[in-house]
Order: C-alpha cells, then sequence, then structure tokens
C-alpha cells in the first residue's frame, strides 16, 4: 500500500540498503573480480559497509539498553522507549556535528519491510486469543469506527483551523491534504502502545482492547492513506462519486483480505509442522519464514500486511506448539522476543535520530498546537462514545477510569512517522509541516503521555493485571464455568457467542486438529492436562532453586561416579544451608548415610557396568548424569509438593496408592513426547504409559493392585515367593506388622544382592529404547534412594524422643525427608488405620515412636530394618524373578 | 429438536420479561405472574432432548441443578431462580447492605458451580468427586492414572486445612473471574 519503492532519502555512506534490496537479509556481496595487482590487505569497506552499519546500530541500542538498565531508577520512571528516543536525539545531534548533515534516518522502507514485521510477528503470536476473541466486538470498534473518527474529525478541523486564517501562508493544504494528514496521524500505534503498556501492567481487558486497536487499525490506516493519497495525486477536483465507493470496498478487500492471507499461511504453516520430526533443528526457521512469507505476501498485493501476520501469529500457534519439540518452542520463543525487542529498539532510536534532520522540518506552530489538541480530545471524545455505545452490549462494561486510560494510552509512533516520510513532497506540498507535526506528535505522545501513564494509572487506581500463577483449579473451574455456561445457553436456547465457540472448537476439535497436528500431539492434547504438566515442570524450577544444593549434594556424592557433581556442590548458594547448624546428629546421620550407600545397592556404578555392555555409547556419562538428576528431581518435588501444600498425614494414604500405581505403570514406560517425557520425572506418575506389561505376572499384577488400590505394599510383596507370601498376608488390613514378622525382610533383601538384582531389571529394560526411557531402576533408585535417606533420619542407636524432635527441626535434609517417611509408614499405616481412628492432626510425629521399635540397632549396618527399604529390596526381587520365570 | 421446543418457547417467555427479570424485586411482579401462569411445568426429559446439551461434558449434571432432588419436573418460578444465577452483576447493587444476598452474586454463583462438583452434597469436592469431574472435562486421551494424579494435585493445590477435599472456602478463594465467566448477557 505504502510506495515502498520511495527513493532512498540517504545519501552517500548513509545508505544502508539499495532501495530494492534486503539489507539485513543479504550477505555481503562479494566485490566482483579481484582488484588488479595483488596486495597483502585491502580496505574492503564497501562490501560490509551496509552489513556493519546494521549490526553497529543495533549494537549500539543494545549497548544502551544494557546501560538504562543499570540504574533501577531511571527505568522505573522513565519508560525505556523514551530514553531511546532520547539516546537517539543525542546520537543524532553526534552525527550531524561530526557528518555536517543527518544520515541514518528511518526509511519507511526499511521499517516496514524489517523492522515491523517481527513486532507484529511477536505480538500476534503470543496474543493471549481467548482474550483477544473475547473482545473481538470492542477492539474492531474501537479499530474501525474509532480510527475513521479520529481521521476524519482531525482533517477536518485542521482544515477548519486552515480556513479560519490561524495557519501560515506556507502550508499549502486543500481538505483532501489535511485528511491525508489526518488518516495517518490518528491511526495509535502498536509499537509505541505495546512499549509502553508492558511496563504499565494495567489489567488485561484494557491492554488487550488498546493493543487490539493498535494492531487492527491498520487495515484502516492503510486505505485510508491510499485513498487519499490517491484523491491528492488525482486532484480534488477530479474525484468521482464512484472512487469514494472504490474507497470503502477497498476496505473490506483490504482487512478481510489481509486476515485471509494470514489465515492461509497459518494454516500452510502448522501443516509444515507437522511433518517436520525429522528436522527439528530447522524447526523455528519456518515459523518465521512462512509469517515473513505472509507479512510479504499481503504487502505484494496491496493488503492489510500487519493483519495477515497477526492473524498468522494467532491462529497458527495453537498446532504450531503442539507440533514442534518443546526446544524449538522456546527457540521460537526467544527468537521471536530477540528479534521484536531488537526492532523496536532500534525503531525508537532511529525515530530520535530522525528527528534531528531539521532539513526537512518546516514548524507552523498553529498546526503543531491544533494537530496536538485535536488528536487528544477526538480521541477522548470517540473513546467516549463508543464505549457508551459498547457498555451496552458488554458484559463488563468499562468505567470511566477506563475509558480514561484508552483515550490517554493512544500513542501515535514510528508507523505514522514512516507514512508521512513517504509522502511525495511534490504532490503534497505541505508535506515538510507534516512531517515536524508528526514528529511533535510522536514525540508528544511517547515522551510525554508515555512518562505520565503510570503515574495516572497509579493515581487513578486503575485495577492491575494481578500475575499469579496459573492453578490447576482455576483452569479446571474457567473450563467447567465455560460447559456451564455453554449448557445454561442451551437450556435457554440462546445461541450467543459462546455457542458459537462451542462450534468451532468441536469443528477444530473434529478436523482442523486433526489435520495440523501430529498424531502424537493430538493424542496427548488437553488443556487441563497440559496445565498439570506446566505446573509440575514450574515446580521442578522453583524446587531447584529453592532447595539447597548441598543436601542434594549429600545424597548424590556417593551415588554418583564422578568427581563434577562433588566439586559442583560446593558452590552452595542457599540460605537455608547457612541456618543450618551442624549439629553432632547430623554428622552422625551423613557417616550413617555414607556406611549404608556403601553397603547397598548402587543404582549408578552397576547401571554403568550394565550399560555399557550392551550400548557403548560416548553420552553415557552424560546420560547418567541427567538420570541421576532426574531421580533427585523426582523424590524431591514429592517432598517438595507436600511440604508446600501442607499435606498432612491424611493424605499419606492417597500416596500410598500412587506408589503403588507407579510401580505398575513404570514396568517399561516409554515416553514419546517432549512433554510428557518432561514431566515424568517431576510427576507423580511416569506420564504415558505406552508400552504394555511384560509378562502376564505383571499384568495380574496390576489388575490386583487396581482393585485393591489401597495398599501399594501389597502388589510389590505378593510378587516374590514364599518369604513374601508370608509378607503379604502381614501386609493386609488385619494383620498387624509386628516385629516378629517384619524381620524376615532383611534376610530376604540380604539374600538378593542388590546389584544383581538391579541387573536383572536393567537387562529388561535398558533394551528398548534407551534415549526416551524412565527405567524401572530410575523407580528402584528412587527407592533406594528412599530408604538409605531413611536411614539417615532415624538412625537406629537414636531413643525416640530427640529424634522426633530433630525431624521437626530446622535442618533442611530432614524436613525434606519427612514426606518420604511416610512412604516407609506403609506398613505400620494398616495397623494404625485398624487399631484406632487416624485423625487428620495426627501427623508423622505420633508414628515415629511406634516404628522405633521395629529396628534392630544392631542391624543398622544392614540397610533395611524398616518397612520401607524392605520393599524396594522386594520390588526388585520381584522384578527380577517374573525375568527369570520368563526366560 | 422437538423436545427442546419448550425450552425455546421459555426462552422467549423470558425474552418478553426481560425488564422484569428474575430478581425476586417486585416491581414488574404482574408480568411475572402472567408469564408464570402461560408456562408449562419443565420436565427433565425436555432438557435432557436438547443436542447440545448431550455432548456437554457437565450436561447431565447441570440439567439436574434445573430440578430438586428427585423429582423431574420443574416449575416456571424455580427454573428462574436457577437462571437467575447467571444474571451478570450489577455494579453499585452489591453495597446494598440489610438485604439477602442476590441469587448472582459472586458467592451465589460460586455455590452453583461448586454444587455441580459436589455431587453427595456434603460440603465437600472429595477426591472422587474430583475424579468424577475430571473424567467427564478431560478428553479421553488422558488415561486413567495421569487423572488421578490431576485430581490428586488439584486438591492438594486447593487444599488448605488439609482434610483431602476442598470445602466451599477452599473452592471460593481461588482467584476466579467469577462475575464475567459466570454471567450470561442475555440475562441483563
Amino acid at each position: 500500500p505504502r510506495a515502498r519503492d520511495a527513493p532512498s532519502r540517504r545519501s552517500g555512506a548513509g545508505a544502508m540498503q539499495p532501495p530494492t534490496g534486503p539489507a539485513l537479509a543479504s550477505a555481503p556481496e562479494s566485490a566482483p573480480g579481484a582488484a588488479p595487482g595483488s596486495s597483502l590487505l585491502r580496505w574492503q569497506w564497501r562490501e560490509v559497509q551496509a552489513p556493519c552499519l546494521v549490526a553497529g546500530w543495533i549494537l549500539v541500542a543494545s549497548l544502551a539498553k544494557i546501560v538504562f538498565q543499570l540504574s533501577k531508577k531511571v527505568t522505573s520512571v522513565v519508560p525505556e522507549s523514551c530514553l531511546l528516543i532520547l539516546l537517539g536525539l543525542g546520537l543524532g545531534g553526534i552525527v550531524l556535528a561530526i557528518a555536517k548533515r543527518a544520515e541514518y534516518q528511518l526509511e519507511p522502507s526499511m521499517f516496514f519491510l524489517f523492522l515491523l514485521p517481527p513486532i507484529v510477528l511477536d505480538s500476534g503470536y503470543f496474543m493471549p486469543s481467548r482474550l483477544f476473541f473475547d473482545n473481538l466486538g470492542a477492539i474492531l470498534t474501537y479499530a474501525v469506527i474509532g480510527t475513521l473518527w479520529n481521521s476524519f474529525a482531525t482533517g477536518a478541523a485542521l482544515w477548519g483551523v486552515k480556513q479560519a486564517g490561524l495557519m501560515d501562508e506556507g502550508v499549502e493544504a486543500g481538505l483532501m491534504d489535511f485528511l491525508l494528514f489526518g488518516s495517518l496521524i490518528s491511526a495509535v500505534d502498536p509499537v509505541a502502545v505495546l512499549a509502553i503498556f508492558e511496563e504499565v501492567h494495567i489489567n488485561e481487558t484494557l491492554f488487550i482492547i488498546v493493543f487490539g486497536e493498535s494492531l487492527l487499525n491498520d487495515a484502516v490506516t492503510v486505505v485510508l492513506y491510499k485513498v487519499f493519497n490517491s484523491f491528492v495525486e488525482m486532484g480534488p477536483v477530479h474525484v468521482q462519486a464512484t472512487d469514494y465507493l472504490k474507497g470503502v470496498a477497498s476496505f473490506f478487500v483490504v482487512s478481510l483480505g489481509g486476515a485471509a492471507v494470514g489465515l492461509l499461511f497459518a494454516f500452510l504453516l502448522a501443516l509444515i509442522t507437522r511433518f517436520t520430526k525429522r528436522v527439528r533443528i530447522i524447526e523455528p526457521l519456518f515459523v518465521f519464514l512462512l509469517a515473513y512469507m505472509a507479512y510479504l505476501a499481503a504487502e505484494m498485493v496491496s493488503l492489510s500486511s500487519i493483519l495477515a501476520v497477526t492473524f498468522c501469529g494467532i491462529c497458527c500457534k495453537k498446532y504450531v506448539e503442539a507440533n514442534i519439540s518443546r526446544k524449538s518452542r522456546t527457540t521460537v520463543k526467544y527468537t521471536m522476543k530477540t528479534l521484536a525487542s531488537s526492532s523496536e529498539t532500534v525503531i525508537f532510536m532511529f525515530l530520535g535520530i530522525s528527528a534531528v534532520d531539521t532539513s526537512k522540518w518546516a514548524w507552523d506552530t498553529a498546526l503543531v498546537l491544533g494537530t496536538l489538541l485535536f488528536i487528544l480530545l477526538f480521541r477522548a471524545v470517540g473513546v467516549i462514545l463508543q464505549t457508551w455505545v459498547l457498555n451496552h452490549f458488554r458484559l463488563m462494561p468499562l468505567d470511566r477510569i477506563d475509558q480514561v486510560v484508552m483515550s490517554y494510552g493512544g500513542l501515535r509512533g514510528a508507523v505514522a512517522f514512516a507514512l508521512v516520510i513517504l509522502l511525495d513532497g511534490a504532490k503534497v506540498r505541505a508535506k515538510d509541516y507534516f512531517v515536524a507535526t508528526t514528529i511533535v506528535v510522536v514525540f508528544f505522545t511517547v515522551l510525554v503521555q508515555g512518562l505520565t501513564i503510570k503515574p495516572l494509572v497509579k493515581w487513578l487506581k486503575v485495577k492491575r493485571s494481578d500475575h499469579h500463577k496459573p492453578t490447576l483449579n482455576e483452569e479446571l473451574h474457567e473450563h467447567a464455568f465455560d460447559h456451564i455456561l455453554a449448557a445454561v445457553e442451551d437450556v435457554v436456547g440462546h445461541h450467543g457467542y459462546r455457542y458459537w465457540r462451542d462450534k468451532w472448537e468441536q469443528f477444530d476439535k473434529r478436523y482442523l486438529s486433526q489435520l495440523l497436528m501430529r498424531k502424537s500431539a493430538y493424542r496427548l492434547k488437553d488443556e487441563i492436562w497440559d496445565v498439570y504438566c506446566k505446573l509440575n515442570i514450574r515446580d521442578a524450577i522453583s524446587f531447584v532453586d529453592q532447595t539447597d544444593r548441598a543436601t542434594s549434594a549429600l545424597w548424590l556424592c556417593p551415588a554418583c561416579p564422578s568427581g563434577e557433581r562433588e566439586s559442583g556442590s560446593g558452590a552452595c548458594l542457599d540460605l537455608q544451608v547457612i541456618d543450618t547448624v551442624r549439629s553432632r546428629r547430623d554428622k552422625e546421620d551423613a557417616v550413617m548415610h555414607h556406611v549404608l550407600c556403601g553397603s547397598l545397592y548402587k543404582p549408578r556404578r552397576r547401571y554403568k557396568a550394565s550399560y555399557s555392555r550392551h550400548f557403548i555409547s560416548p553420552s553415557a556419562q552424560e546420560r547418567q548424569d541427567k538420570e541421576i538428576f532426574q531421580q533427585n528431581m523426582k523424590r524431591r518435588l514429592e517432598t517438595f509438593k507436600s511440604t508446600k501444600h501442607n499435606v498432612c498425614s491424611a493424605k499419606s494414604k492417597a500416596r500410598l496408592k500412587k506408589d503403588g500405581r507407579k510401580k505398575v505403570s513404570s514396568l517399561g514406560v516409554a515416553e514419546s513426547e517432549a512433554c510428557t517425557y518432561r514431566a515424568s520425572p517431576s510427576s507423580l506418575l511416569a506420564a504415558a504409559v505406552l508400552v504394555a506389561v511384560d509378562s502376564d505376572d505383571e499384568e495380574s499384577d496390576s489388575s490386583e493392585t487396581e482393585k485393591e488400590d489401597d495398599e501399594g505394599i501389597i502388589f510389590i510383596a505378593r510378587a516374590t515367593d514364599e518369604i513374601l507370601q508370608g509378607k503379604k498376608a502381614s501386609g493386609s488390613l488385619d494383620v498387624c506388622p509386628s516385629p516378629r514378622i517384619i524381620p524376615p525382610s532383611p534376610t530376604s533383601a540380604e539374600k538378593e544382592l542388590p546389584w544383581k538384582g538391579d541387573r536383572g531389571d536393567l537387562a529388561v529394560y535398558i533394551s528398548s529404547e534407551t534415549t526416551k526411557i524412565v527405567p524401572v531402576d530410575m523407580q528402584t533408585a528412587w527407592k533406594q534412594s528412599i530408604s538409605s535417606l531413611e536411614s539417615v533420619a532415624s538412625p537406629p542407636g537414636a531413643e525416640p524422643g530427640p529424634h522426633a524432635k530433630t525431624l521437626a527441626g530446622p535442618a533442611p535434609e530432614e524436613r525434606h525427608m519427612m514426606p518420604e517417611q511416610r512412604t516407609c509408614f506403609q506398613f505400620p499405616n494398616p495397623l494404625l488405620r485398624s487399631s484406632r481412628p487416624q485423625s487428620a492432626s495426627s501427623p508423622e510425629r505420633t508414628e515415629q515412636p511406634e516404628l522405633q521399635p521395629l529396628m534392630a540397632p544392631d542391624e543398622h549396618g544392614r540397610m533395611s530394618t524398616s518397612a520401607g527399604p524392605s520393599n524396594s529390596r522386594w520390588l526388585i526381587q520381584f522384578n527380577r524373578h517374573a525375568r527369570f520365570s520368563d526366560g | 429438536r422437538h423436545a427442546a421446543a419448550t425450552p425455546h418457547s421459555l426462552a422467549g417467555a423470558l425474552e418478553q420479561g426481560k425488564p422484569q427479570t428474575p430478581l425476586p424485586d417486585g416491581s414488574s411482579r404482574t408480568g411475572l405472574k402472567r408469564l408464570e401462569s402461560q408456562t408449562q411445568p419443565l420436565g427433565k426429559y425436555d432438557l435432557q432432548g436438547i443436542g447440545e446439551l448431550a455432548v456437554n461434558p457437565l450436561g447431565d449434571r447441570i440439567i439436574n441443578a434445573f430440578f430438586k432432588e428427585g423429582e423431574d419436573l420443574t416449575d416456571f418460578r424455580s427454573f428462574i431462580r436457577v437462571l437467575a444465577h447467571f444474571r451478570p452483576v450489577e455494579e453499585g447493587k452489591s453495597n446494598e447492605t440489610g438485604r439477602p444476598e442476590p441469587m448472582n452474586s459472586r458467592l451465589r454463583k460460586l455455590q452453583f458451580a461448586f454444587q455441580l462438583y459436589d455431587q453427595d452434597s456434603d460440603g465437600k469436592i472429595s477426591r472422587d468427586e474430583m475424579l468424577q469431574v475430571l473424567r467427564l472435562m478431560v478428553g479421553i486421551q488422558v488415561t486413567d492414572e495421569q487423572l488421578v494424579c490431576i485430581a490428586e494435585r488439584t486438591i492438594q493445590e486447593a487444599d488448605q486445612d488439609g482434610d483431602g477435599a476442598i470445602s466451599f472456602e477452599e473452592f471460593s478463594v481461588e482467584k476466579l473471574n467469577v462475575e464475567q465467566r459466570m454471567s450470561l448477557r442475555l440475562l441483563k
């Protein structure tokens, strides 16, 4: 739409690119033919000039950002865009002083082809689509009617001022010129709005309305600009009625066409990413390429390119995110943000630099002041009128304060500037005046309004956005609300917005998603489940941040064959560690722990040995580290969650169930997707159970647990033969697991040398897809660590009383162990449950002393004095037995 | 489609009676009375015949919410009472003290939603109840074990007193946009 091929205004070295060539994308073309004669070094500035300048400017802008962020005080008050503009002014001044002429202007072609698309794509792609479509009515109203009203009113009012003779004679402009000017100056600018509002944090609804308007008004601006431009060029006298009609028609063509182009490319993009499984590395590229192609295609046929990219971004996201790998997702996100952010930085800086060029300026006070007054006034009037109408239809009316913010948030920016530069000076004779006015308006809105909007929002007490973390409950309830309302609408027989959204979702589920999503992604797609995965990951991350590493190191050291981890654990930054008073008991515990770990099943070393026997892989070490990490994470997450949510012992019952299930489900868990893969170490359960259970034995077992899912133990115990059969009886509800019965467990565990049992497991599970497995030995290893951990927590020599006290104490290791211990109380639990009603407020501390007698003090060199460790041993046994009986 | 005729005509009646809307305000009682006399009692079967409701995961529960325990018919009055939950909250009205809690208050809206979860109406969403709801709402792609996980986690998240269930208090502290999400513009 805009005359993008406008001749490059820059002269000499300032020309960053040839008018037609892509400057940012093209590598420097090598000089045609070498220079005659040979020389050691040649000065080749001309060859690298263009990219070098581009890189240089981006570097300057980015460095400036660093400098700004150095002072929190400044950035908390002054928005970054303001600082950048001021910096640009300064730099422009320096350039002007050195080169004696203004260089490095914001070129419209560069702006529209390279700087704007990333910002629009970013905003479209990360647009909260639900919010956007919920408010689409309001957004469209403001974008279309508001912009139309603004441009006509401003243009007409300025023309009135001119007619009144207040303007200088030099401003040679008719009604059409003023309308043209009005059209370009009245559009709210997405770049400026985004830059300012992102720092203000107003509530989402208000933000989406202002921002959505700034994006969608592009179509109106383009059409108005184009129509008036052609009118001006034709001369007002030649304009006929059909031209007006054409103008109106072209609005629909430009806007709907732009959106259609965007949808088309979104479809293509989604379809392409469906088949990128084997070329993961270039997945992100498709996103950018296709979106950029959408922009260029729309531009090519003079449709609204901003609309095209916006809709492309909004619509493709769901499918693209489902298709591409997790790493690609991160890549897309970061690249997009980086590009958008640097574009924005460069835009604001160049706005500042461009303003220095006084040769283009022609000042007229009446025009400037009039424009400023009118755009503010008409924006406010327009907003109030439209809101009044809209509030009749809106569920949540926009109140006065919202309206103030909306009218005040109508910032103008680089789009207006680029458009005014694009005007043809020969046809629009008042161009210089318009340029000056536009610069002033842009500066005023960005600097003054941008600076004051934060205090204003604070002063008016505008509802801010509350950035709380998403919770499962929220997700679930909001889904429920949607369903409820949809149902009530059905009951009432009213087909409203929700009805159509429901229809759309069904259509999407039935056809679109199946067409555009990978089978695996489609199968696993559920929003609540997604949130669950995300929450688990988040928990994992925050847990890593929170827990002291010393504890983990203590647990890791014996298990970890590499010295790296030990050395790494020296860097302990957590505060909790400082608080820890290293008592004698702690040391004893540690020693105890080492003793136990030394004589116990060693997951790592065994694992490595058997692993290398089957596979000689260079990344064994890496895998091992990863697995250790996962194992630790899993265990610690469990504890973290329970401590975080204050789960008390009533819950341990539920956990037992899970434990039992876990053992079943994890027998040969192969995970296919990144998401679930990620989730599994952190989730309570292995996420996707895809592989069928190995033998009939196990199958029957799994059903067994399903039935009596109260007893995770039974399943384990029952698995092994003679001794454990007896064990099973003891584990069931009625019989108390008295010390008399328990003693066999250590012996049974002793009989089975741990590593042997382990090896049996490994033989089974390593053989399948090794890279994607959380093998059962991880589970056993986990159990292992629990057992070792428990022995640390409750050293046999300790008297019950003080020991319980220690447990409650602040030592972080022990605190984290507490929930684990609950897992180990599986045996006492049935006893407790049967003997007396378990009150919710009797945590394990009451159980603790009861457990103590179960431990034989002289046996502490062995691993299993209490029920928990022996359980894990049995699990191993069971697996092995199953294996043996099979083979 | 035939079965849906009754509710649809009801909706028409509702549209007519819109200015007087469900709140027992009294000002337009006569209009409501007339409506009440004109409408036939609504049967459960009528609602179950609505095609869209059949595919709604919570459809059955919502239908049941319109009927009293053990009854299969509802009259206009109680039907409207249920609908009144979904009136948008009007500003300023909530400040009036001394009046009974209006049907469309945040609390009432939440209560309505809560009852849909709490099937045995013991004032708590137990783990099993949560699991049932999840089973209804979450797609079949998610396995039962995963559902259990989600249910556990959901309860754990909201459970503050540690009784392994979500009470109404715990339910209502969630930061939900109830006013907006649980309102029908039609009933404004």
